[in-house]
């Protein structure tokens, strides 16, 4: 595996720096991988204002699979927008691997984005009209790695989301299911430290749902990759360690899931 | 990066196909428009130097008349004409002048059997021939006796004796000019390419004092040809000549000529200045059409920034930077419209061989005129591509992937 502090992407400068460090601290007690102090995130100003986040205080370390749960509306899908770098928070602190990101610029976080974690989406979001290999390509292209380099990375992560064979399939000839895997073979193509995965089984049948959280799950145990979910799904939560509960822009428990829920693991 | 741009932008015009082609019909008209101009404009421009070379470069001509009339205008009213002493004169006391020679024209009809051609009617001298470098391809000059006395006797231009003579022989028929008869002595070689858009070889020549007496009925010379000795400076000859014609039209030290002596490449460069400024003119019309096609291409990338919003939105999830999409989207517009301009540039070259060969002009393609249009619409790209990439650039990935 290459260290992702040494992709060709990755600018030089101590918070990168520090940051790739990451993983190499995976137990608990040690700098959590991500830490978020009294985060609050305010929309809109005056009548139309929206606290859509009211103090966060979170400490992820590590390796460790997270699910979060909330109705709609109570601040889940920000907390994730910020914690995959696509938003800022309106106050308080974000450490990523020790550092702090608060300052850092849209390009800078792009570059966090694109060298330490992955996304997965509920709609996929993959290119229409794009074959799977491309769509799998994406990320090491901005990271200006070479061709031959990237056709090969993913060739290797279709493979081990299982979709050895269909490289050359557009979107729209695969199942949901097929889709949702190419997704999580472009998140996983960088060798990421983290997953961010926004109902990622929101689209799909139970069987097929059971099956992509196989999925994250051997990710998470065998390759370490530290894995966020936000679920509506109970099912699907009990694959997590953890389960942290947001109400009203508040985390309202974080605890252990019931792991006495069957289901097919 | 800058390949995968580039292999991007070719993929995503190559997806609208239609709507590309019709994107880039204005740079396409813009471009093929002024290269099409500017190659016919060049075009005239080598024929009219073309033409001036086949008058000789070395040739001198005096008129009477204002010289602020320009060499253009007709003889001056009021001017005195200038005479056959005049000739003599300046052969003679002009050193630098290798051979003088008067002439005087007409428009007239020619008449032989029942075959009639109207034609220019020179009255000059066998020196004409020297001065205007122009040999027969038959026959021969008039004879001295036939100058002095003023016989009646013909020099064809090759396209008289066609339209008289057919491929018949010309030599010794005689022919009709107004009322007088006139012998043919000799035929004009061709001297092809019209000059100034009228045939140099639709000409009739007669010795100068037969055409005074019987067909202009005056002793004037309309104009005298001067020719240089090689290795003399035309405008020291030109300066000798005006000292002399001064002296001999008696005009006074404050006084304005009232003749006008010029050589070819004033007139070259008057043409040339004619030709250069409807080439400019036309250009500037079709420089309208570039602009109009650069917000062509304005407008559909802004649509298809907007259509692509959530590809956007994608890309920047998985960490492309700003200047990553801008570049993607501005490579996109200068691709665009590098076609437009590569089809309007093979297109232009087509119309301006297509031209040249209507008005029978050289064809001459310009090429650093090519590369410029190139560069051009290059720059159409930039200019226009960087408002919608940058729009591209700077979206909000969370709002992108929202969008649906």
């Amino acid at each position: 595996m290459m260290p992702p502090g040494t992709t060709p992407g990755t600018p030089p400068g101590t918070i990168l720096g520090t940051v790739a460090s990451a993983r190499a601290v995976p137990s608990p007690g040690a700098t959590p991988l991500i830490s978020l102090r009294g985060v609050t995130k305010i929309y809109g100003t005056g009548d139309a204002e929206v606290r859509a986040l009211r103090g966060i205080d979170l400490d992820i370390h590590g390796g460790e699979f997270v699910a979060i749960m909330g109705p709609s509306g109570s601040g889940k899908s920000t907390a994730m927008n910020i914690l995959g770098f696509l938003d800022k928070p309106t106050g308080g602190s974000y450490a990523f691997g020790g550092a702090e990101v608060d300052d850092l610029s849209r390009d800078q976080l792009a570059l966090l984005r694109r060298n330490f974690l992955g996304f997965v989406f509920q709609g996929y979001n993959l290119l229409a009209r794009t074959s799977a290999l491309d769509n799998v390509e994406l990320p090491l292209i901005y990271q200006g790695m070479a061709r031959t380099e990237r056709r090969r990375l993913a060739f290797d992560a279709l493979g081990k989301v299982g979709l050895k064979g269909r490289e050359d399939h557009d979107p729209s000839q695969l199942s949901g299911g097929q889709q949702q895997r190419v997704a999580i073979a472009r998140a996983i193509v960088t060798n990421p430290d983290v997953i961010l995965a926004d109902e990622p089984t929101g689209n799909l049948d139970t069987s097929r749902s059971h099956e992509i959280m196989d999925l994250l799950t051997e990710l998470n145990r065998k390759d370490g990759i530290t894995i966020l979910m936000v679920t509506h799904e109970p099912d699907m939560a009990v694959y997590a360690d953890r389960l942290i509960h947001f109400v009203d822009g508040r985390i309202e428990s974080d605890t252990i899931p019931d792991k006495a829920v069957p289901h097919a693991l | 990066m800058l390949y995968e741009a580039v292999r991007l932008a070719l993929q995503a015009i190559l997806r609208n196909m239609f709507r590309s082609f019709l994107t880039v019909l204005g740079i396409v008209i813009g471009v093929a428009a002024v290269i099409a101009m500017v190659t016919v404009g060049q075009g005239s421009t080598d024929q009219v130097e073309a033409d001036v070379s086949t008058l000789g470069t070395n040739l001198l001509m005096i008129r009477p008349g204002q010289p602020s009339q320009g060499p253009g205008s007709g003889v001056g009213g009021t001017a005195a004409s200038l005479t056959l002493k005049d000739v003599e004169a300046i052969e003679e006391q002009i050193g630098s002048v290798m051979v003088a020679t008067p002439s005087n024209s007409r428009a007239m009809t020619v008449i032989f059997g029942n075959v009639n051609s109207s034609t220019t009617v020179t009255g000059t001298d066998t020196r004409f021939l020297t001065a205007r470098d122009w040999p027969l391809s038959i026959g021969r000059a008039f004879y001295e006796s036939e100058q002095r006395t003023g016989s009646a006797a013909c020099i064809l231009g090759s396209t008289v004796r066609q339209k008289l003579f057919g491929n018949s022989d010309p030599l010794g028929a005689s022919i009709r000019l107004k009322q007088i008869s006139c012998r043919v002595i000799g035929v004009l070689e061709a001297k092809g390419a019209s000059s100034f858009g009228t045939d140099q070889d639709d000409i009739v020549l007669m010795p100068i004092r037969a055409f005074q007496r019987r067909i202009a009925g005056n002793q004037d010379v309309s104009m005298i040809y001067a020719s240089i000795r090689t290795g003399v400076s035309t405008d020291k000859a030109k300066a000798d000549i005006e000292r002399l014609m001064r002296e001999r039209r008696r005009i006074g030290a404050f006084e304005e000529d009232d003749f006008n002596v010029f050589d070819m490449k004033q007139i070259s460069s008057m043409l040339t200045g004619i030709t250069s400024v409807l080439t400019g003119l036309l250009s500037a019309v079709a420089a309208v059409s570039l602009l109009v096609g650069g917000i062509g291409i304005m407008n559909i990338m802004l649509v298809s920034v907007t259509e692509r919003t959530r590809e956007i939105g994608i890309r920047l999830a998985v960490g492309a930077t700003e200047g990553q999409v801008l570049l993607q989207f501005l490579v996109e517009s200068i691709v665009l419209s590098l076609i437009g301009g590569l089809i309007g540039i093979v297109l232009g070259l087509g119309l301006g061989l297509l031209g040249s060969r209507l008005l029978s002009i050289p064809f001459s393609p310009n090429p650093s005129l090519v590369l410029a249009a190139f560069v051009f619409s290059a720059l159409v790209g930039i200019v226009f591509g960087f408002f919608p990439a940058r729009r591209a650039a700077r979206m909000d990935p969370i709002e992108a992937l929202r969008h649906q």
